[in-house]
């Protein structure tokens, strides 16, 4: 048979079966829609016909190349697996760092900080508005005394550390190297990441602190700095993750996290920095939420978009410019606070998405997390799941096990066709900033959670344990609680500091940074010789909310 | 009086971003007939109470996820009662421990909605309290 004869012969089939479901559809309807997160209908079947004229070269190449769908490394985790990162912090430097050195021991390859609220948002723990907050979603750091205790004990050239701040990334990035230099560390051997993504904490995360305009020098400074004194160190995270957990559909989580990047890399560019200079050290982080196969299609439609987007709209030449790097977090807002037992189930399944869609690193949540910050017993569950589906099930012994799934490689097509879509939107408006100005990103987040919701109420989105098979009661459950004397201990601290550092040191470095914030140089140095001398987050962001101002969110109800 | 609207504050107390509970809880409320005043996020207790008694509201739903429930709820309360709005019940929603829901209430606290509860309960929470109060 020739190829063509072969084809049609396919074609009849395929219409045959077609009939064939028309009477069986007939007999016994589907009792429900299938439908991806946004509403878009899923097919019954997906064959050669969902995918005309593919064109392998262009739309997978080969791993490890251009545009790089099928993942980043040419023989992905048979060279090495993601990065096992749990995202973990509470109470006081010491207890964090306490938990830090146990998930280690317990196999955990990389760190990742959550810092308190007071300290995303640049208040020092004595700050009135800190009231309550004090160590409790994070560890509290308002001085270098703190990083130290933090990472007491901790090889610096060999872990790497992500750290969870974005307004003040730079400070903090300052205190970690000022860290560094005390254990005999140079810069260029430091390995980790900063969040440092303010636009997402407009659309999403509520950190902010200052202006657009103003935040986008602040990180942009980073990049720059880095870019000369820590070569291996990630420069920002550019994250949908919030995006998601706010509400967002896959393809909004995608295109807005996209847009943002687009805004960064603008951003840089318009500074006089080369795109080839800071490209390879953006990363991104994403979410793995509860469709299976569209989260699988997500992540692989996101390496193929940014990889395009970097070679052909900014003139990026290096490869390790187009590379989506990114980290994953399985999705919080899925878990349930009934029957919390089922939440490891979720994990999995939404851990396992993540490797098959070939993520750098990884944090699985804990089943308790609807409930309460999470257990140590909790956390190492958690942990053993990511190492189940490292170490045990065979998933990881080729590379992009699904490619050239029907179903898959259309989903990645849609998708990348919708988020392409959404930032020519995006752009019409001016770019990301603009958007979020306007409060676009926003609306259309909270359209989608609105929708989620109803959807959950109607009983058309099953969750189990919650509108679906509510039956038996719930175990109780160990659960942590932040000691209550957390916020007491921290203060004290914080006096001592105050009262045994050099305050002339304090004063002139303090100084200094005022004079360059109203300057054009870069931030980086002054913030090192600030921290340094002791001088508190809240000081320093002190000096910045005086000239910088701050922001007024965009009320968008 | 039939077709009286009632009004609800919706706020963010403390410093937590995650305002996604807070606005599909606002937007149910409105499909269901209310007047809802949404204040966004970092308010502290004292800006929740004046807004509060100026748009004069006879709800007063609050969101916080970050654990600072037990430092910043009950003196909410305790100054509500001080500036005469008292009679406002004051509900509450988040990622909230069984265990603290029993002192929220004893602390003032009309009712807690923790993760999985429906839009519908609360509206049906509110009108109910609307009712008893008039």
């Amino acid at each position: 048979m020739t190829d063509k004869e072969k084809q049609e012969q396919l074609a009849r089939a395929r219409a045959n079966w077609e009939e064939n479901l028309r009477k069986t559809l007939q007999k016994n309807p589907e009792p429900k829609e299938f439908k991806l997160d946004d509403g878009t209908p899923v097919e019954p079947l997906y064959d050669l016909f969902s995918l005309p004229g593919f064109d392998e070269m262009e739309m997978l190449g080969l791993p490890g190349e251009y545009p790089f769908t099928r993942g980043i490394q040419p023989n992905m985790y048979r060279g090495r697996l993601w990065t096992m990162r749990q995202y973990a912090g509470f109470g006081t430097a010491e207890e964090t760092n306490a938990r830090f050195r146990y998930l280690l021991e317990q196999g955990q390859t990389g760190l990742s900080v959550a810092f308190d609220l007071p300290t995303q948002i640049g208040y020092d723990s004595d700050h009135p508005l800190a009231r309550g907050e004090v160590g409790k979603v994070g560890v509290a750091i308002d001085s270098l005394a703190d990083m130290e205790l933090l990472m007491d004990r901790i090889p610096l050239d060999r872990v790497s550390t992500s750290m969870t701040i974005n307004a003040p990334a730079a400070v903090l990035l300052a205190m970690y190297m000022a860290v560094a230099e005390k254990q005999g560390v140079s810069p260029e051997k430091l390995n980790g990441t900063i969040q440092n993504d303010i636009l997402k904490e407009y659309v999403a995360r509520g950190t902010y602190i200052f202006p657009p305009r103003e935040s986008m020098r602040l990180v942009v400074d980073v990049f720059a700095y880095a870019g000369e004194h820590l070569p291996a160190w990630n420069t920002i995270s550019i994250s949908g993750y919030h995006i998601r957990e706010a509400g967002s559909t896959a393809v909004q989580e995608v295109a807005f996290t996209l847009a943002n990047a687009i805004a960064y890399v603008e951003a840089a560019l318009a500074a006089g920095l080369a795109v080839d200079q800071f490209g390879p050290r953006l990363s991104f982080f994403f979410n793995a939420h509860l469709n299976f196969f569209e989260e699988i299609a997500k992540f692989r439609a996101a390496r193929r978009i940014w990889a395009r987007l970097m070679k052909d709209r900014f003139g990026a030449r290096n490869p390790r410019s187009m590379m989506l790097r990114f980290h994953t977090q399985t999705a919080g807002c899925t878990l349930t606070a009934q029957q919390p037992d089922v939440n490891i189930m979720r994990v999995a399944f939404q851990a396992l998405s993540a490797a098959l869609g070939g993520t750098q690193s990884l944090h699985t949540n804990s089943k308790d997390e609807a409930l309460a910050l999470p257990s140590e017993h909790a956390v190492l569950l958690a942990l053993r799941t990511q190492q189940v589906i490292g170490f045990e099930i065979g998933v990881t012994d080729t590379v992009d096990p699904l490619g050239g799934s029907y179903f898959v490689e259309s989903l990645t097509n849609q998708i990348e066709a919708k988020v392409l879509d959404y930032i020519r939107r995006i752009d019409t408006m001016g770019g990301a900033v603009a958007a979020i100005e306007e409060g676009f990103m926003q609306r259309e987040i909270q359209e989608s959670a609105y929708r989620y919701q109803k959807e959950i109420e109607a009983g058309e989105r099953v969750v189990v344990g919650v509108n679906r098979f509510t039956g038996g009661a719930d175990q109780p459950m160990d659960l942590l609680k932040v000691d209550p004397a957390v916020g007491e201990r921290q203060l004290n601290r914080l006096k001592a500091v105050r009262l045994n550092r050099d305050q002339r040191k304090v004063a002139e470095a303090l100084q200094q940074l005022r004079k360059g914030a109203l300057s054009r140089d870069n931030l980086m140095p002054y913030l090192l010789e600030a921290v340094k001398a002791y001088a508190t987050l809240g000081e320093i962001c002190g000096i910045f909310r005086e000239i910088f101002g701050e922001y007024q969110q965009q009320i968008t109800l | 009086m039939a077709g009286e609207k009632i009004r609800v504050l919706i706020g963010k107390v403390g410093l937590d971003g995650h305002d996604r509970g807070a606005k599909v809880v606002a937007q149910a409320l409105r499909d269901a007939g209310m007047e809802v005043i949404y204040t966004g996020l970092r308010q502290t207790p004292e800006q929740i109470v004046e807004t509060a008694l100026q748009e004069d509201v006879q709800v007063i739903g609050l969101s916080i996820l970050s654990g600072a429930h037990l430092q910043l709820l009950p003196p909410l309360v305790e100054l509500l009662r001080r500036q005469d709005g008292g009679d406002i019940p004051v509900i509450a929603g988040g990622v909230i421990p069984r265990e603290d829901i029993a002192y929220l209430k004893e602390a003032g606290i009309a009712e807690v909605f923790t993760p999985g509860a429906s839009t519908a309960e609360i509206v049906k929470f509110i009108k109910q309290q609307f009712d008893q109060n008039r």
